[in-house]
């Protein structure tokens, strides 16, 4: 009963001398007003949370910087703040429009999760496995060069050096590797697909 | 006369209060806030 005899002017004052609690009695008192204020216009809770979040601390750095000096109409003041980041929000809105799952549009039809799901994974093992099956056909020295290329990342250069080898012979190592096994997948019928 | 027993919006809408977090955080935050006064500069600080 005390707090609401306390006058909005002699919180702001007081509140600018350094009495922190005087703004905890502000915002109480005015916090259902200003927050209904907001929601009205932008139906949604927590747009509204940063608009009332974003009018408090542009009213406590005024207060703070002094720099305020319109007593006795606090209120109105506090409205007109969040009346304006209101407007800003609408103009940021309107430059870069949020979708939203409510209508018949989906966001997610158009995103889609690219993680493999259980059967595409099995069939990526499948494939992986024949893959495997199929190098250990080649002769040694293809199946060197075709290892450290593709599941090493190594360079030609590289491969020549640790092999011994010149980097024609290992492009052509590479090169024979691929062709060999594209003859075993197809004299074997297999079927290599994602 | 016939009584209406739906809800009237707005008197829904006048009962709305912000987050107690977010009242929190704003007492906080200007617990935190201190305002400088150097030469004919305000230089703001927050101290966590």
């Amino acid at each position: 009963m005390q707090k609401e005899l306390i006058t909005d002017a002699t919180l702001v004052s007081n509140y600018i001398k350094g009495d922190e609690g005087a703004l905890g009695i502000l915002i109480t008192r005015h916090k259902q007003r200003i927050y209904s204020f907001i929601y009205s216009k932008v139906y949604d809770k927590d747009i509204a949370e940063d608009i009332f979040q974003d009018t408090f601390i542009k009213v406590i750095r005024t207060l703070k910087k002094g720099s305020y000096n319109e007593e006795g109409k606090f209120l109105p003041w506090v409205m007109r703040i969040s009346h304006n980041l209101v407007i800003d929000h609408f103009r940021k809105s309107n430059r870069m429009p949020k979708f939203s799952n409510t209508g018949e549009f989906s966001i997610f039809s158009v995103l889609s999760d690219s993680a493999l799901d259980a059967e595409k994974t099995l069939i990526k093992e499948q494939v992986e496995h024949d893959v495997r099956r199929v190098m250990n056909e080649l002769p040694e020295d293809q199946k060197e060069v075709l290892v450290m290329r593709m599941y090493n990342d190594m360079s030609f250069k590289e491969i020549s050096e640790k092999t011994g080898v010149s980097i024609n012979t290992a492009l052509g190592r590479m090169r024979y590797a691929l062709i060999n096994m594209r003859k075993i997948i197809d004299k074997h019928n297999i079927i290599l697909t994602n | 006369m016939a009584k209406l027993y739906s809800k009237n919006p707005k008197q829904e809408q006048l009962k709305m209060n912000p987050k107690n977090e977010t009242v929190d955080f704003l007492l906080s935050y200007s617990k935190a806030l201190s305002v400088l006064q150097f030469n004919n500069m305000k230089m703001e600080t927050l101290l966590n």
